[in-house]
């Protein structure tokens, strides 16, 4: 018995040694009010610390302590944290994340204290202020954004005698052109159909006229017509010999493909510039037409968490990250689209010989990637079952069957 | 040597040496008693245990707290259905329901043993060849000893990146290698049917270092003697090696297979890193923590994961229970 004793003893002077070594403080030891901004990408640490420094000039009260994870972990942390209580004050997210987020109300709505304090959201691309609304709330400031240009190869073009891609390409030019381009013996392929949603599939469903997710939010478009033919065009390019196969993409990546000039055209964003405009042979053009002009826009936003203890502080902060003096300092390191309206003219100067008008170009006919309570398990069920379909295991039908009925249970237990 | 049958009376109770040491303690102590104050003894003894627990006290909090407690959670929470951040509710025995017709589930176990039943004889028959190679009298032993543990100080995750390299069927070095003798090469890591053995092939070169590590202490355990006596009798090498050098070998085989099976069932990383997200081969080579991982952090379906994660852990105690049943056949204890 008395052998018990101890060892509960023991172990419990083991838990006070534990605990002594987690203690916080709230406000640090100045009077300063602390916050914390959480975020995931390195390569904007400098913007944010320079944002940081101007903020403090007008707010010295105002500590801010950065804390970056890794995007890999960054929505596993974040989901963790939430569940503690333990959100850093003022974070990142995404729109593919928001909804879930806003109606966990782990996340502030912002709308009250922007009438408040008099600030207005049409200082940002309409289409991101109704990204990150959720119940009519918006809940997240944007920050920056991107849309989706066709990349080309101005070797292969020069080559083959092909004009350049402009804004008058529609879906058979672009095929067209993809299979005068194919160049079997050196290992070419025209096009790169990526099985991608953001600046791959989204964009041919919604240019064919096709819907994602329906305006209730009930249910999923892809079984639809429009989404059936916009997937068997997007597919046929493999089918055609026109693209790598699904395999050789999972492989090689088609970036690496691509900048390595063995692909003449793919979609891709604008987080690539600083990878291809390494190869002073790339280019970049709106993307093609089909029925009509559409292409993805997503961007993050600031937003705040429920659980902070500072939430005026946190308010003056993610104001301050919204405003155009922050979104100059983004502009001007090259590294982002600022969302704030004209100030990405400072961003298409930052690469000269690419011309990156063609992602602002998009903005006017940009649709917001879909977001839903599930977005992630409906993108998982995408990845899952559409590559059966990619890679020709499948027929379309069979696969958009299968993934509307698994999307659309998912939807249901909303 | 004595440690080592210390180390193995763990799984065995008969414990080797240990079990000729214990009475000879308790002769000394015996002894000692008969010469001091008897009342003594046992105010010692108390604080013995005092001081001995208090020795253990971390690893154990350790073991408690990072080890029994997230077991008997996760053991709750496999009968709970989660929503977002953290909110889960008791559903019963819903979960394991589930798990009779998830055909996810079917393939990842079927998956999964394919895994196990190369890796480990393969692997251990291969790592036994090693370490007795490297036990004889060759030049340049600590370099090849070196050689073929290097696998096991690399990062699983760069062990990955570079096998991946290797396999590309565009661009990669087998293929390449291949077509210099005017084969095609298939896709390693993309072709459903090719892709588990390629995986297979990478665990068993990665694993090999680590088990011949220990082979060759137990090879280096055995009494020369033996060996003497056997040249003496006239037996050759390979008698010697199926009558002295495998019966003595056999607790350590015993180790390593255990370490092995539990090892090979869990495997993880090297899916994870070679076989991509869009993968056409994912179905054909995801295993059982693979499908674990998938739904607890990809599916936020941390019920149904924990639950996968139940019946793997019982899986595995059924095994090891067998094997230990098994062993009195094969193993000696000297």
């Amino acid at each position: 018995m008395k052998k018990w004793l101890i060892m509960i003893l023991t172990l419990a002077l083991g838990l006070l040694g534990l605990a002594g070594c987690s203690s916080s403080d709230e406000t640090s030891s100045d009077g300063k009010v602390e916050i914390t901004y959480g975020f995931w990408d390195k390569k904007q640490v400098p913007a944010i610390e320079e944002i940081i420094k101007l903020f403090n000039e007008k707010n010295p009260d105002i500590k801010v302590k950065t804390e970056l994870t890794p995007y890999a972990q960054y929505f596993q942390k974040l989901e963790t944290a939430a569940t503690g209580g333990a959100l850093p004050d003022v974070l990142w997210m995404n729109g593919p994340h928001v909804v879930q987020y806003a109606k966990g109300k782990v996340i502030l709505p912002l709308s009250d204290m922007a009438k408040k304090d008099d600030y207005s959201f049409d200082n940002y691309p309409k289409s991101l202020i109704d990204l990150y609304t959720v119940d009519e709330e918006v809940y997240g400031i944007p920050k920056d954004f991107d849309t989706t240009g066709l990349w080309y190869n101005k070797k292969i073009f020069d080559e083959a005698g092909v004009p350049y891609p402009d804004d008058t390409w529609d879906w058979n030019k672009l095929k067209e052109v993809a299979t005068k381009l194919t160049n079997k013996d050196k290992g070419i392929w025209g096009y790169a159909a990526l099985m991608g949603n953001q600046g791959g599939y989204y964009d041919f469903i919604w240019q064919n006229g096709g819907h994602i997710i329906s305006e209730d939010g009930k249910s999923v478009g892809f079984d639809q017509p429009e989404a059936i033919e916009a997937l068997k065009y997007n597919i046929s390019f493999i089918e055609d010999g026109l693209s790598p196969t699904q395999a050789q993409m999972t492989e090689t990546a088609a970036s690496e493909l691509f900048s390595s000039g063995k692909i003449a055209m793919m979609f891709d964003g604008p987080w690539m510039v600083p990878e291809y405009k390494k190869n002073p042979d790339l280019n970049v053009a709106v993307v093609p037409k089909g029925k009509q002009r559409a292409v993805a826009i997503h961007g993050l936003s600031n937003v705040i968490a429920a659980n902070t203890k500072h939430k005026e502080a946190a308010w003056k902060f993610v104001q301050f990250l919204g405003s155009k003096e922050a979104a100059e300092v983004y502009a001007n390191t090259g590294t982002v689209i600022p969302a704030y309206n004209g100030t990405q003219d400072a961003w298409l100067q930052s690469v000269p010989n690419l011309n990156l008008k063609a992602f602002i170009d998009g903005v006017d006919y940009s649709v917001p990637l879909p977001s839903v309570e599930n977005t992630g398990e409906i993108w998982q069920y995408e990845t899952d079952i559409l590559k059966k379909a990619w890679s020709e295991e499948e027929s379309v039908e069979d696969a958009v069957k299968e993934l509307t009925k698994k999307a659309n249970e998912a939807l249901s237990n909303n | 040597m004595k440690r080592r049958s210390s180390f193995f009376s763990l799984f065995s109770l008969k414990g080797g040496s240990i079990v000729k040491e214990i009475p000879l303690q308790v002769e000394v102590n015996a002894k000692r008693r008969k010469l001091k104050v008897p009342n003594l003894s046992k105010t010692r003894k108390r604080s013995d245990f005092f001081w001995a627990y208090l020795m253990i006290a971390p690893t154990m909090l350790g073991l408690l707290v990072f080890y029994l407690w997230p077991i008997l959670q996760t053991i709750y929470f496999s009968f709970t259905e989660w929503g977002a951040f953290g909110q889960y509710e008791w559903t019963g025995l819903d979960n394991y329901k589930r798990m009779v017709d998830d055909a996810n589930l079917l393939q990842s176990f079927k998956n999964t043993g394919i895994y196990i039943l190369f890796t480990v004889p393969i692997g251990i028959f291969l790592s036994i060849l090693v370490a007795v190679l490297l036990n004889q009298k060759i030049k340049g032993k600590s370099v090849y000893r070196t050689l073929y543990f290097l696998p096991v100080i690399t990062m699983p995750a760069a062990i990955a990146m570079v096998w991946r390299w290797l396999y590309n069927s565009d661009y990669g070095l087998l293929n390449y290698l291949l077509s210099l003798i005017g084969i095609k090469g298939p896709q390693w890591v993309s072709d459903p049917k090719i892709a588990l053995y390629s995986i297979i092939v990478v665990a068993i070169w990665s694993g090999i270092g680590y088990n011949v590590v220990i082979f060759l202490s137990g090879l280096q355990g055995i009494p020369k003697t033996y060996y003497e006596a056997a040249e003496i009798d006239g037996a050759g090498p390979i008698k010697v090696f199926f009558k002295i050098t495998l019966p003595l070998l056999s607790p350590v085989i015993f180790f390593v297979t255990i370490m092995s099976f539990i090892g090979a069932f869990q495997v993880f990383d090297l899916i994870f890193m070679m076989i991509g997200k869009g993968s056409t081969a994912l179905e054909k080579t995801q295993s059982i923590v693979y499908l674990f991982y998938q739904h607890a952090f990809v599916l936020n379906d941390k019920g149904y994961a924990a639950a996968i994660a139940v019946l793997l852990l019982i899986i595995i105690l059924i095994i090891t229970a067998i094997q230990m049943v098994l062993q009195k056949k094969w193993v000696h204890y000297d």
